[in-house]
């Protein structure tokens, strides 16, 4: 079992460029079903041997896809969402990175009450190991198994899962939701799959610095949630008012700052790490006795 | 993207807010003609053009009764460097400023709009005491902090900018004209959609003792990520502020931010970057800055970060932390050893590698024969490098 994404989830590729079609052969090769790219002005052209049509509308109409992955430049990588969720595909997971934050208010406004999950963007996917890749992580460092992971950053989710793997504890599916100031998910829209997820035991959430989604995590968990979680928020280190590349990533002072964030999260009753290189060993340690 | 005020006044106008734009000066040699350009009896402010606030506390902006006077005060502020709670302890340079009249004001209210992180969407916020004081009553009394959330497809709605305007005014002595109040709003909002800001902050807001409402400062911060939509106002940047290696590293498109310790750090991934900087510091290390060298990093990109490094002379020790998942850390270390050998190894270099072929990359870095120790792990690489810089 795992969430989102399983091995009869069927992916089509938004943007078919050098990135698109590099990581659509990632997927591929990892064993994803990938059934199909979208680029306007290609349809009718190939990519890893599979069609690539004008719309979305048409792929899906083809192809039967389900969820999309959305490489599209960044000044027209909101249209493409609105256009995947248009033409009913329900998982949408926008890697692009640099999309401007009103274009994302504004697919924020127009998604509200649809049953469409955005993942991203700006993030590195989703994977349920053995089963689906839908993004750009590395698919070696992943194992299947039962610890969920949900995390704002890309390469430190590899950091995190690379730590697990190496502790023998493998993944059911791990969550890249970006790092953006407005997204598709919040770590409040995914902690309630998690714990309905029979194979799922416990989970990791890797926060940053900004906004107040950690917290809200913190108090789900704490009145909904029976599976351990543990905690790590990155840039207890970094000064105040100023931006970690992560456009959410801003301190401006008081409750989304690494340590306040860490605070509210113990005062929750939710196992926070300090240590980043210490996430698996933690997991082990602390979360595994509670399941 | 932060504007300075007279900027942000000229894209409020645009939007149909009242403000005061004023005479800008650029520099000490503009300062008396500006002055004698000056009409009406007095008197003015003199109101320094940095990016950081705090400016009324620094004494960076001043009241003058006379011209005189104004030139006097003038001359104290700029060249001045201004340190405030918002620049840190080093200050900004100030160089240049703006003369505006003085307003008879017979209230102070404050006014922003921003994005709502928790749903997504732009909001308006807003208090009938504005003023120096904001922040602190922001803390002790948030009941007085009104709230008004907008659909950034449809705008602010007029109902929606009367509404809050009359709630505003509520309770408040004398007459204001609440029409006037709302329509300002509403220009706002409307600036803060159509120049993709991030932040729009008026504090504070005034009505005048002749009973208008006029934005008498102004705060506009914009997009980076749409300044595609705005080349005019990408072009009018000020970087004077930054420092030196921050504009050398925004011209390699290298994202990077200068601190004050003495550890330099190249990671990929702003995450990862954060993580490491938490890591050094937590074994008692100073990161030197934060650089995230991005997930697709190409190798000139990677080259031209670790030259970056590599001339500061702040940097005592260098860690390198790539977790290879598009990067690859075979090419992570030949630019390493291209940089190193271009350059000459000044400083103890840690490096760790991991992740997509990081035994090819770990043997190239053994073989060039530099002086570069290998970390095991994230951990390792932390304790290695803060030791590196404290024997350093």
């Amino acid at each position: 079992m795992a969430i989102l994404i399983d091995k009869d989830t069927r992916v089509l590729c938004q943007g078919v460029g050098k990135a698109g079609s590099f990581h659509f052969k990632g997927c591929l090769d990892y064993g994803s079903q990938m059934v199909a790219g979208v680029q306007p002005g290609k349809g009718g052209s190939q990519v890893e041997g599979r069609p690539v049509f004008d719309t979305v509308e048409r792929a899906v109409r083809e192809t039967g896809a389900d969820a999309s992955m959305i490489f599209v430049p960044a000044p027209a990588a909101a249209d493409a969402i609105l256009e995947a969720a248009d033409a009913g595909i329900k998982t949408i997971v926008c890697i692009t990175e640099g999309i401007p934050v009103l274009d994302m208010a504004r697919v924020k406004a127009l998604l509200k009450g649809r049953p469409v999950r955005l993942i991203g963007p700006n993030c590195p996917g989703i994977i349920t190991p053995g089963a689906c890749k839908i993004g750009i992580m590395p698919g070696y460092i992943h194992q299947p198994g039962r610890i969920g992971v949900i995390s704002k950053s890309g390469t430190l989710t590899y950091e995190a899962v690379w730590q697990l793997t190496q502790q023998g504890l493998g993944q059911s599916t791990c969550v890249g939701i970006g790092g953006d100031p407005i997204l598709g998910s919040t770590f409040l829209d995914l902690l309630p799959l998690f714990e309905a997820d029979p194979g799922t035991d416990a989970i990791v959430m890797i926060g940053e610095i900004g906004g107040s989604a950690e917290k809200e995590a913190a108090d789900y968990w704490k009145a909904s949630m029976k599976k351990p979680v543990i905690a790590f928020v990155a840039g207890r280190t970094a000064p105040a008012g100023k931006r970690m590349g992560h456009a959410g990533a801003i301190v401006s002072g008081g409750a989304d700052t690494a340590d306040a964030k860490l605070k509210l999260l113990a005062a929750a009753g939710m196992a926070t790490v300090e240590n980043p290189s210490l996430i698996g060993a933690a997991v082990k340690s602390r979360l595994l006795p509670k399941v | 993207m932060k504007l300075h005020e007279y900027q942000a006044k000229s894209i409020l106008a645009l939007a149909g807010v009242p403000v005061m734009e004023g005479v800008l000066v650029s520099g000490p040699s503009e300062l008396e003609a500006a002055i004698a350009k000056l009409e009406g009896p007095g008197p003015w402010v003199a109101k320094a053009q940095v990016h950081a606030g705090g400016r009324g506390k620094a004494g960076a902006v001043k009241l003058a009764r006379t011209k005189p006077e104004l030139l006097a005060a003038s001359r104290q502020i700029l060249g001045m460097t201004m340190v405030s709670s918002q620049t840190g302890p080093v200050g900004v340079k100030v160089r240049k400023i703006l003369l505006v009249p003085g307003v008879d004001i017979a209230r102070e209210l404050y006014a922003s709009v921003l994005i709502d992180r928790s749903c997504g969407q732009p909001v308006v916020v807003a208090c009938a005491e504005g003023g120096m004081e904001i922040e602190e009553l922001a803390r002790e009394r948030p009941e007085k902090i009104l709230q008004c959330h907008f659909d950034a497809v449809a705008g602010m709605q007029p109902h929606q900018a009367r509404t809050l305007a009359a709630r505003l005014l509520e309770g408040a002595p004398g007459q204001a004209p609440a029409a006037e109040l709302a329509s300002l709003l509403l220009g706002l909002a409307r600036a803060f959609l159509a120049q993709d800001a991030s932040l729009v902050e008026v504090n504070p807001l005034v009505l005048t003792a002749q009973g208008h409402f006029l934005a008498l400062d102004a705060k506009v911060a914009l997009d980076d990520n749409a300044l595609f939509r705005h080349p005019e106002l990408a072009a009018s940047y000020d970087d004077s502020e930054d420092s030196p290696r921050e504009v050398e590293a925004r011209k390699a498109e290298l994202n990077y931010i200068a601190l004050d310790g003495d550890i330099g750090c190249m990671v990929n991934g702003a995450g990862l970057a954060m993580a490491t900087m938490d890591l050094i510091k937590l074994h008692g290390g100073r990161p030197n800055n934060f650089l995230d060298v991005g997930g697709g990093a190409s190798k000139e990109g990677m080259a031209k970060a670790f030259r970056l490094l590599l001339s500061d002379p702040g940097v005592k020790a260098i860690l390198v932390n790539i977790f290879g998942g598009i990067v690859r850390c075979d090419l992570v270390a030949q630019s390493i050893i291209e940089a190193a050998r271009e350059l000459g190894l000044s400083a103890p270099l840690v490096v760790r590698l991991e992740g997509t072929n990081s035994e090819q990359g770990r043997e190239l870095l053994k073989a060039s024969g530099l002086a570069i120790t290998a970390a095991q792990d994230f951990d390792d690489a932390a304790r290695k490098i803060v030791s590196a810089a404290a024997h350093a």
